[in-house]
Parts: C-alpha cells; structure tokens; sequence
C-alpha cells in the first residue's frame, strides 16, 4: 500500500513537473501575467510530493517490506536502522528518486527565495528547472520505478546492501554530491532563460551567482566525503583512483570552479557573458553526462553500479535534448557583439579568464582522457587512460593555474599598474623558493615535482595572507580590520587557503607515502617511516551481520612510546558472502598510519599492507576550507537585499531615484543582442 | 521471481569478487630500489579482468598472476620497459594506464597542451585589443559607477 | 564567423553523442586479443592424460581449430562442455583443450564424467603457456590455423549462436572443410 501511494505521488509529481514546464514558459511568452503566476505554486506543490514519495520509499525500507524488488535488492532485515534508511540511495533507483528530489528541492528553493526577481525572468527558470525534472522523473517512472513488487511470492529477507556502502560514508557522500551537481541546474536554468529573454545583463549574473556558489560548494564537500571514503573503506590507503565514476564529478566541479569565477567577471564589470552563459550550460551539462557514464555502464569503473544499455539510451535521450537544446539556443541567441567595456591585459579580468581557461583545459582534459578509450575502441585499437596520465597533466595544469592565481589577487579591474605587480611578486617567490626546497628536503628526498607542489602551495598562501593584511589595515588595528572585511572576501581567502593545504596534502602525500607489504604474525615488528608497528594477536568476532577476522597492531613511535593500538579487520558478510576489508588507521594532522589485511598466508599469519601517510589529512581539511569558504561567500550581506527591504532602509529614497532614471538602467551596461 | 533474485545476487557477486579486498603477497625484493620498481610497476599496469583497477590493488586471480610475473621478470633484471613490453605482447596495450605516444595516441597528449598556449594567446590578444579601445567616452566615472549599482539595487526590490 | 563559432560547442557534443550511440552496446570489459595474427608462443607442456607425452606449438598445426581454455574450478565452462562434445563428435571440429591453472586428477574425472569432446589436451598447471597466450578469464576458445597462427578468441561461453555466428564464418574463412552444421 505504501509503495503504492509512493508511486503514485510519483506520477503526480510527474504531471506537475509536465505543468511547470508549459504553463509558465508560456506565459512568459505571451507575457500574461496569471499563467507566469503558476510557477511559484507549481513548484512548491512540486517538491511536496516528490518528499512524499521519497518518504514512502523509505518508509518501505524501514518496514522491511520486501515484495519492492528495491528494497529486496538493497536491504535486510539484520541492517540496522540508519543504514536501512541510506539504503534507499544505496541502488540506481533510489538514487535517482533522491536526485529527482533534490532537484524538485532546488526548485522550490529558486521558487521561495527569488522573490525580488522578475516574473517573466522567474517563470522562466522555474520553467526550465520543471523541464530538467520531467526528464528524471519519466526515467524513473518508465525504466527505474522503484516501487516494482515482487508478486505473487518475495523473499522473506532481503539480498542486503553492498557492505561497501554500509558505513557513514555514504549515508552522506551521495545527497552532498547530488546537492552539488543537481544545484548547477539552477545557473543552468537562470542561463537559459536569460537566453530566452534576449537579456544578458550584469544582473543575470548577480541572480546566479550565489546558487552556483553554494551548488560548488556542496559539490567541494561531497567530492571529498568520497575521497576519504574511499580512503578508509576501500582498504588500499588510495584516495583519488581517476576512476571514471571520479571523473565525472571532478568535471563538473572544474568548470564550476570556472562560472564561479566568471560570474564575478560579468556581474562586477559586464564582459564576457557569452563565455559564462556558456559555461553555466556546460558545467550542469557536465553533471548530466557524469549520470550517463555512470548509469549507462560504457565505461568500465571500480565502483560498482548497476548499468543497463537500455537505461543508457533513455539518459542518452535526456542527454541529446537536454544538452543539445540548450547548446542549440546558445549558438543561436547568445550575442556575438563585443562589449564595448575595455581592460588591459593585466587587468584582473585578464587573470580570471585565463584561471577560467586553464580550468577549461583541465575539464576537457578529465572529459578527454575519460572518453578516449571509448573514442579509441570505435576506430578499432585499444588504449587505458589512467592515473599516470591525469597526474601528469595535473602536474603541469595546476602549477601554471595557482601561479596566474597568485598574481591575479593583486590584479584590479580594468588595468594593474605594473609597478604593482613588480613590487610584489618577486617578494612571493623569495619566500616560496627557500620553502618549497626546505620541506622537501626535510622529508628526505628532493623530487621535482614535489618541490613544484610545495612552491605553489606556499605561493598562493603567501599571495592570499598579504591579500589579506592589505584588505585589514585600518586605523583601529588588523583584526578589527579583518572581522570588517565582507563576507564574500572571507569565503574567497578561506576558499583559496583550503586549495593550497589541499594542494600541499596531495604533494607531500603523493611523494612520501610510505608503504609495505609484509607477512605479520604475533610478535612480528615491522618498521615504516619511523613508526614501530608490533603485531599483538589475531581474533575473530560476530558482528550484526558478518564475521570478523581482526588483528590487532601496536604502533610506537620512534622514541618507543605506544601511540595506539589499531584493530584492521577482514569481513565476511553472512547474507551476501562478500569480503570487505575494514582499514586500521592512526589519523594524525601530520601523517596517518595505515595497517590493512590482506590473506592467511599460513596459520595465524596474514599478509598486510603496512602505510605511512604524511599529511594525507590535509586533502579534506583543505577541501572543507574550500566549502566552507562558498558557504561564507553566499552569506554576504548583498545577498540578503530582502531583509534589508524589511527593515526599510532607505528604500524611499531609492524608489524616488528609480522613478527618474530607473527605465535607462538595464540598458546602460547591456550589450546588444 | 526467483531467477530474477538469484541474478541479482549473482551480479553482486560478480562486482564484488574483484574489488571486495585487496590481495597482497609477502614478496622479497633485493633491494630497496627494486621494492618501489615493483609498487610503481604494479601500479601503472591494469588488470585485464577486472573493473577498472591497477595489478596492485586488483584481487582477482590474473592480477595475482601478474604481479608474480612482474616480480619474477625483476629477479631477472628486466628493465621497466621491457617488463611492460613483455606485458603488452601477451595482453594488449590496454594493459598499460600510462597509454604510449603514438600516432593514435597524439591527440590525446597534446591536445592540453595546444589548448593551453591557444588559451592564453587569445586571452592576452582580447587585452591589448580591448585595451586600444577602451579609452572612449562609453566607461563610467567612479560616481557614475556607484550610482548606477544603486539604481540596479533599488530596481530590483521593486520588482518584489 | 562569430555565430559559427557559437555553433562549436554544439557541433563538438554532437560527437560526442554519435559516439555514444555508436558505443552503448559495446562490452567494456572484453579485451582485444595481442596476439591476433600471430603464432602460437612457443611452449612446451605435458599432456593431460599421459605427463610423459610433452606437447609443443607444433602439435597446433596442420588443420584449423579450436583452442579451449577450461578448467573444472570454472563454472562457465562447465555450462560450455556439452556443446563442446556436440562440436567434436557432430561437426567434427577439431578441439584441442588448455586445461588452464587445474589438478590433473579433478580434470580427468571431469572428462570421464561429461565426455571429453578434445582431440588432446594440454596440462598448463601454472598457467605459463595462459599467461603467454593472454588467457584473462575462462572460458576462452582460440581459433588457430593450419599454419599455426592465432586468429580469432572467443571469451566466454560457446554456443549454438557464437558458433554459427562467429566461430564457423572465421573458421570457413581459415579454409575449414568440415561439415556446415
């Protein structure tokens, strides 16, 4: 009955996203006012049912109802609760209904919170949004409902979740991923209708701005939830494989990376807005194509989904109209005229577009390298693209983009006098430079690339700090200084901060790690990277619903003093039969060590893959900085325009302004086209 | 019904039989040197059996094959390269993550790097451009600046 | 121009697209073979039946056939066996069996139980002449011709379907004379 009445919200859901995607889009057209007025209620109706459907679906999972096919796949009966829950993302479909409901979310969102916007502007993108949602929910509905029952006889317990997926990870990896990817869909959809409305002004961009923001910054956090998942869970001490499934979110946050940045450009100065219309299309295309690639299973990936050509061809439908369309109405709307706006070439808008090149070329390198094998396959020969290659072109793509970075803080519209920048770079490298070869040194082993590593790390830390104490100094001291800075400054040092402690984490744990494989038995001692690991005893234990092999290793450190004892185990899932390796691991701000099971070898002896992890935590403390920072950024006070209208100030004096010169306005920065 | 469970059962098990837990083996090495020609080897060679994953982290039976070769043609004092050689003879250029330059392969390394110098030379050739015509009359003053921003602003909230 | 260029984007997805379509119902996980074209490596392994007899590549020449890579701990091949037999004893394909990474005693009892449909088979107890070949998974069948050289691999489960639709055409090809079905 339950599933039922899940399917059902379903299909309703369905048909109004069928009526959001007409009735305001042609009222936009036709310019009449009472069907633009449908919008707003239609969406928030809208996401309504899809929680009620998503609740059902839960709701199916909580009460062991095992007749839904989903829930027989993914569940048990053993799985305790939280897990049952995050179950229901824990197989296509239901991801898919978590994906539709969040898209539904961002909707209502959009809908509640853009009061201050245009009717036509806000039909429009509440249009184009019930658009995107029809697509997700008719690919539900029509090849992924899951609601399908086992009738007349199911099995009394279900096949149970991949152990993989049974752990907190995922119960929050996956909504933050898709809060990111799906959120694109909002600048997306704010692109389209500007499109649409032949209106490409400053203020589009300003509308965009701060959802793409906190879409990226999702995007950030869910990107590295995964990574550290994958850390610990998958047992090899690995935490970015260049996997495809990787790939496709990496794309994505790439090129948001770049509208981000390229909003700036268009809202502050009013250039460049065919570049980011096209971005903004591109990176939520980019989302739409990691779906494909992961559900259509064209690729081979590690990470295990169920794919089906059949569900292929329906996201490679969704894809064609999606993508094609709204590249279709680019090439023939955006406009080709030149703004007549001018900078030199070392203004700060030179910098942001070539950050936004360079973050280009590395999004169609990850897209490139992804699908060459595919492309390679078609003309009959047969090549592995892989991490040797993306390091290898990240080594080379990332240094030269922090380098512009460093430069492009002290950079000002329009033109930088170049006595600016020739009084404070070559500070920058003189501190970078003794840095950069100290750190190295000090971990014993100059290699180039981790020199490299260190230099832009403490480049763009050292460009960001004295960015920051210039930005501070007021007559009432630095700190007073600092805390009177905005919010938006505060997201985008925090945001550049977190990407060279990210950049340094990946350096020096790329370059350092130390790791071994060795056959332990009790008493054995093994010595990595200083640290004395002594193997105590293995044992075995009942879990709720698996069976535990379980060692137990002491680790000292250098000067012999315990510093914990690790307990890294080898599971065996009772319903699935699935072996799960559970990692043991010391974590540390300046270095994790890693103990691993691998097989009995002999009695009471097993081989283990002993790792030394330096700084390995700085890629997640960096990338939270990173969210965090987007987070800051869109709390800036210029976002919240309505509660200052609430609070009436000096709106009056405004309004009387408006009413001379308002009707000029939009077309004094516009362009033509 | 109870096909389709058994299928389903058997798909599980068939994604989780490669990456369920990493195998290792206990190898001895020479030397030091030889060890991280070994891990680095190991990393750089892709399972041909498995989804998407290296020799060194692959559990699956081939992996564990070849990774005994691998060790085995180091004892012989193979070099890198014709270890991996001797790979790619019996299983393809699939095998190797670290796809060689090649004819075939061309577009795929160089087309970073031609877009990157294209990139940047169009980037600085729109600044001296826009540069030479900027110092027209159409840029806004600073106060005309200001003002028109708090216009935009005001706009906005009246549309509420 | 300027609206071409806006036309780039779109033009440079519809690839994409095509290539998509062309691909989605390709089998990511199946592998070309390295060794097409070529002779069989050389080996020298014991037979089966009698350890004493040792096999060497030249005991793979002289008519076109199949290689089949089988053993008893793969379940595949055990769903394969029957139409093996039927290949031998109604078609009169010549089958030559690498029994791949196996104990002899559990090989012989399998043939004894569920026919033996192979001509001979060779004994690769550590997968050597597997690993030279490229074997990544049983079942494989090789077809190799009369000269001795590799030119097609099956991976996976032969049947009335591979046979009629993929072996016996490259088989023909090879200048097979045997029977048509």
């Amino acid at each position: 009955m339950i599933a039922e009445l899940g399917h059902y919200a379903l299909i309703l859901s369905f048909c109004l996203a069928l009526l959001l995607s007409v009735v305001p889009l042609l009222g936009a057209w036709w310019q009449d006012e009472v069907w633009m007025r449908f919008s707003r209620p239609l969406a928030l109706t809208q996401v309504v049912l899809v929680f009620a459907s998503f609740v059902a679906l839960t709701t199916c999972f909580l009460i062991d109802d095992f007749s839904v096919q989903y829930v027989a796949g993914h569940s048990n009966s053993l799985l305790p609760w939280y897990y049952k829950m995050s179950a229901v993302w824990g197989g296509h479909e239901g991801s898919l209904l978590l994906w539709a409901l969040i898209l539904a979310g961002w909707t209502a969102a959009v809908a509640r919170f853009s009061r201050q916007l245009p009717l036509p502007m806000i039909s429009r993108v509440l249009g184009v949004l019930g658009i995107v949602n029809i697509g997700f929910l008719s690919f539900i509905l029509l090849t992924s409902n899951p609601f399908n029952r086992y009738l007349p006889n199911f099995p009394p317990d279900g096949v149970d979740l991949n152990p993989l997926l049974q752990d907190f990870g995922l119960i929050v990896h996956p909504p933050m991923l898709y809060m990111g990817y799906v959120g694109f869909s909002v600048a997306f959809a704010f692109a389209i209708a500007a499109l649409l409305s032949g209106r490409l002004d400053a203020t589009w961009a300003r509308w965009s701005r701060p959802w793409t923001t906190v879409a990226w910054a999702f995007l950030t956090l869910g990107i590295s939830l995964g990574s550290w998942w994958a850390y610990y869970e998958l047992g090899w001490g690995g935490w970015w494989f260049w996997d495809p499934v990787e790939n496709a979110s990496l794309m994505p946050w790439l090129a948001g990376t770049a509208l981000m940045h390229s909003l700036a450009v268009t809202e502050k100065r009013g250039v460049f807005k065919s570049w980011t219309v096209l971005l903004a299309i591109f990176t939520f295309s980019l989302s739409l194509l990691g779906t494909f690639l992961v559900r259509s299973g064209i690729l081979t990936s590690v990470h295990a989904f169920a794919s089906d050509p059949e569900r292929g061809r329906y996201v490679l439908m969704l894809l064609l109209i999606t993508i094609g369309g709204s590249l279709l109405i680019y090439a023939l709307r955006a406009p080709v005229v030149m703004s007549r706006i001018g900078f030199s070439e070392r203004s700060r808008e030179i910098f942001l577009l070539l950050n936004n090149i360079i973050l280009m070329v590395a999004t169609l390198t990850v897209l490139g390298g992804t699908l060459f094998p595919l492309g390679a396959e078609y003309f009959g020969y047969e090549v592995s693209v892989g991490a040797p290659y993306f390091n290898l072109m990240f080594a080379f793509l990332v240094p030269l983009l922090v380098l512009i970075m460093g430069v492009g803080i002290y950079s000002q519209w329009k033109d930088t006098k170049p006595g600016v920048l020739v009084r404070k770079i070559p500070l920058l490298a003189v501190v970078s430079l003794p840095v950069s070869l100290l750190v190295p040194w000090l971990y014993g082993e100059m290699a180039f690339l981790a020199v490299v590593g260190v230099f832009i790390a403490t480049w763009l830390t050292m460009a960001t700090a004295r960015d920051v104490i210039q930005k501070s100094s007021s007559k009432k001291g630095y700190i007073r200084g600092w805390l009177k800075t905005s919010r938006s400054f505060k997201g985008m040092v925090l945001g550049h901060l977190g990407l060279a402690v990210t950049i340094m984490g990946a350096t020096i744990v790329s370059h350092y790690n130390v790791e071994k494989d060795v056959r332990m038995e009790p008493g054995t001692i093994v010595t990595v990277a200083g640290y004395q690991l002594e193997l105590v005893k293995f044992d075995k234990y009942r879990g709720p619903n698996f069976l535990s092999e379980r060692a137990e290793v002491r680790v000292r450190n250098s000067a012999g003093r315990e510093v914990s004892t690790l307990f890294p185990e080898k599971r065996r899932y009772t319903v699935s039969g699935s072996v799960m390796t559970e990692a043991g691991i010391d974590p540390g701000l300046f270095r994790d060590v890693y103990v691993s099971m691998g097989e009995l070898v002999a009695d009471d002896a097993w081989a283990m893959r002993v790792q030394y992890k330096p700084l390995v935590r700085w890629l997640w403390l960096g990338s939270i900085f990173m969210g965090w920072g987007g987070l800051l950024a869109v709390a800036d006070s210029r976002y919240r325009v309505r509660l200052r209208q609430r609070l009436g100030n000096d709106t009056r004096k405004l309004e009387a302004e408006v009413g001379i010169t308002g009707k000029a306005a939009p077309f004094a920065r516009g362009e033509a086209g | 019904m109870n096909l389709n469970i058994s299928r389903l059962l058997l798909a599980g098990m068939i994604v989780l039989a490669c990456q369920s837990a990493h195998a290792l083996e206990p190898y001895e090495f020479p030397d030091e040197q030889t060890r991280l020609r070994f891990q680095e080897l190991t990393y750089e060679l892709r399972c041909p059996k498995c989804q998407n994953q290296n020799i060194a982290d692959s559990n699956a039976p081939i992996a564990k094959d070849l990774r005994q070769e691998v060790h085995r043609l180091l004892e012989e004092g193979k070099r890198d390269d014709e270890i991996v050689y001797y790979l790619v003879e019996r299983y393809g250029d699939f095998i190797r993550y670290r796809p060689p330059f090649s004819l075939n392969t061309a577009l795929l390394w160089l087309t970073p790097i031609v877009l990157v110098v294209v990139g940047v030379g169009v980037a600085l050739w729109l600044g001296r451009r826009r540069k030479v015509t900027s110092n027209g009359a159409d840029d806004l003053s600073p106060e005309e600046e200001e003002r028109l921003a708090r216009i935009l602003r005001a706009q906005d909230r009246t549309f509420e | 121009m300027k609206r071409f260029l806006l036309f780039l984007p779109l033009i440079v997805a519809a690839g994409i697209f095509f290539l998509f379509s062309q691909m989605l119902e390709h089998d990511p996980n199946e592998l070309q073979l390295a060794r097409k074209d070529k002779p069989v490596p050389a080996f020298a392994l014991p037979a089966l039946r009698d350890a004493s007899r040792i096999l060497t590549e030249q005991n793979l020449r002289g008519e076109p056939m199949l290689v089949n890579v089988w053993a008893t701990w793969c379940p595949s091949c055990h769903v394969e066996h029957p139409y093996l037999n039927k290949l031998a004893k109604q078609y009169g394909v010549k089958v030559v069996g690498l029994n791949y990474k196996d104990e002899r005693e559990e090989a012989l009892k399998w043939l004894a139980r569920l026919g033996d449909p192979y001509v001979f088979n060779i004994f690769d107890e550590d997968g050597r002449l597997g690993l030279d070949l490229g074997v990544y998974g049983a079942p494989e069948t090789y077809l190799v011709d009369a000269g001795g050289i590799i030119r097609y691999r099956h991976v996976g489960v032969v049947d009335d379907k591979v046979w009629h639709e993929i072996l016996l055409p490259r088989m023909q090809e090879a200048g097979w004379q045997g029977a048509e079905s």
